[in-house]
């Protein structure tokens, strides 16, 4: 497992455990009261590290390469989930997938940004950046769970849109603002969890949902810290500086009241056991879905107009 | 009342329309693009289009309403909506300091200018972003006048008119600016199920969250000649993909000829198209 820079510490003492463990084995000498101290040791720094993370330190649990991904998450949480492809206009983008699937006792529409977990997955799923055509996928397989009365639930882990000429001429921008538009006007319910990166518009082009919520190391923000530090401290070494001020946690997210709750992770973060995040994914969803599958299509696009409509500080008079 | 009562029984207009271009003791300015040397009342008699070469000058907020609505007509909405620092944000600037100075400059509290008036003897909900307050960004005051005029719209049965002129989302105000996409996108939502058309007019610049909300969102996208329209800024994509972009490149022009706008205007005839768009498109208010 890759460690960040910051587990640095925790990496010496594992390192440490497995020389003794291995000096013991080779040489007959009994080091286990040695290696249980160390051992003890690792503990106190693990939850040490874990309890005080800097935002900056969050967000590179958010973009761990072995992080959960959408498809992965989709098949933990759904026996049957099938992927279906293309948006029927151009092309099908990699960046974004969705299918159809079972959770529970619902029948639903997955959706999620795609991440890869080594360079040659992520080249293919262009690092979850989508283009115009992921977008208008999404929205096809949207539109169709509206029309079967089927619950959308949408998994963001994006750093953003891609900026790219191509992008832009296939309209980016207008993309992005068509699902803003038709997922506030769905008559069924829409779940969204971050996962991973909320970056920007990207992110929230298929996460105007009912109930959103945050895996406890997500990130969720308007620019990424790196480009904020760039272009607002003229200093791109500031991004952790703007990973703080831009308040992009879980815990600030939902604060804020952008996001309806946390969903907690293993300690360290979510890659270290998919499983346990599926299934508390999975938990949360079910809980979600079983009292808003009650209301009607009207009551859901209040309940999502609502929400939003009350987004916003500003002083009146 | 309908609208078109309260049009008529209220006092004659008492707001001053006109704006006071900036640069005291300039009587003359020179051309962005062909250099020219023009005088500034005949760029203003003009609407601030060059008089050599039709380069479209950025306007002031008010300039555009008094260029567009009728006379007298505009009576200005939701004006004591101002920001506030909530997450006491500081990069060179405070965020504090940013807002004293943008209000000091333009003699208002945000970035949007909004509020009820007549094009060609119709009613309209209208609202002009104005760039020169911190580049038009868009935090919770400018997605709230936004979606405030989406709903007068919806309220009064009358179309909406937004002029566009914006950088994108204001950093300063993190999450909640990126959350002004989704609710000014919302308001459209319910205005274009009540039937009611809205009009974008995408001025230079728009881009960013503006671009990807409510910017490209109209029944009818109208751009200015020559207005930067993008998602991602001209620089972003240079830094991403190394390359030179094309000339013309997320010029209105360009995205007129990619399907992403019905037309691209000049700003002389920009208010009888409006007129001929409302008439073609509304069958005039229901009382
Ligand atoms: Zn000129």
């Amino acid at each position: 497992m890759k460690l960040m820079a910051f587990e640095k510490p925790l990496g010496e003492l594992y390192d440490k455990i497995e020389q003794l463990k291995k000096l013991s084995r080779e040489s007959d000498i009994d080091l286990s009261s040695e290696i249980e101290k160390i051992e003890q040791r690792a503990a106190a720094v693990r939850e040490d590290i874990y309890h005080n993370l800097l935002p900056s330190q969050v967000v590179q649990i958010a973009r761990h390469p072995n992080r959960p991904d959408s498809l992965s998450l989709f098949r933990l949480m759904s026996d049957d989930f099938i992927e279906l492809h293309g948006d029927r206009a151009f092309g099908d983008d990699p960046s974004i997938v969705g299918g159809l699937g079972r959770i529970g006792d619902f029948r639903v529409v997955w959706l999620g940004h795609q991440k890869g977990h080594d360079t040659k997955e992520n080249i293919r799923r262009n690092f979850g950046m989508p283009n115009p055509e992921g977008y208008r996928k999404a929205l096809r397989l949207m539109q169709m769970a509206d029309k079967l009365k089927m619950p959308i639930v949408t998994l963001i882990d994006t750093p953003g849109a891609y900026p790219g000429i191509e992008a832009e001429e296939r309209g980016q921008a207008e993309a992005i603002a068509r699902n803003l538009r038709e997922m506030m006007g769905f008559g069924v319910p829409i779940v969204s969890v971050v996962i991973g990166e909320g970056g920007s518009g990207g992110a929230l082009g298929i996460g105007v949902a009912n109930r959103v919520y945050m895996l406890q190391n997500a990130v969720y923000s308007v620019i990424s810290p790196e480009g904020c530090a760039s272009i607002l401290f003229r200093d791109a070494k500031q991004a952790d500086v703007a990973a703080q001020s831009l308040k992009i946690t879980a815990p600030d997210i939902v604060g804020l009241g952008i996001a309806d709750g946390v969903i907690p992770e293993p300690l360290g973060g979510a890659h270290h056991d998919w499983d346990v995040v599926a299934t508390a994914i999975k938990t949360q969803v079910l809980s979600d879905l079983s009292v808003l599958s009650s209301q009607s299509a009207d009551q859901l696009r209040d309940d999502r107009y609502a929400k939003f409509r009350a987004m916003g500080i500003f002083t009146e008079g | 009342m309908s609208i078109i009562d309260w049009f008529a029984k209220r006092e004659k207009n008492t707001v001053d329309t006109t704006e006071k271009l900036n640069i005291p003791g300039h009587l003359w300015i020179k051309c962005d693009q062909c250099q020219e040397i023009l005088f500034q009342k005949d760029l203003k008699d003009n609407a601030h289009v060059c008089l050599k070469c039709s380069f479209h000058f950025r306007m002031a907020a008010m300039d555009r309403v008094a260029l567009i609505c009728d006379p007298g007509s505009f009576v200005p909405c939701d004006e004591d909506l101002g920001p506030t620092d909530f997450l006491g944000f500081s990069d060179t600037e405070s965020y504090v300091d940013r807002i004293r100075k943008a209000q000091t400059k333009t003699k208002r509290k945000d970035a949007v200018v909004s509020g009820l008036a007549l094009l060609a003897g119709k009613p309209v909900s209208i609202a002009v972003m104005d760039f020169s307050y911190m580049g038009g960004s868009m935090g919770s005051v400018v997605g709230e006048k936004i979606t405030r005029a989406i709903e007068r719209g919806l309220e009064n049965r009358c179309p909406v008119i937004v002029f566009t002129a914006s950088g994108g989302a204001r950093m300063q105000e993190g999450i909640m600016s990126l959350m002004q996409m989704g609710k000014t996108s919302g308001a459209l939502e319910r205005l274009g199920r009540a039937g009611i058309p809205y009009i974008s007019v995408l001025c230079d610049p728009t881009t960013g969250g503006t671009s990807a909300s409510f910017a490209m969102l109209g029944d009818f996208n109208l751009a200015e000649p020559g207005a930067l329209i993008s998602f991602a800024g001209p620089r972003v994509i240079e830094q991403t993909i190394r390359q030179k972009l094309p000339d013309g490149f997320q010029r209105a022009e360009f995205l007129l000829s990619h399907g992403m706008v019905d037309r691209v205007v000049d700003r002389r005839e920009l208010r009888e198209t409006l007129a001929t768009l409302l008439d073609l498109s509304f069958g005039g208010p229901v009382s």
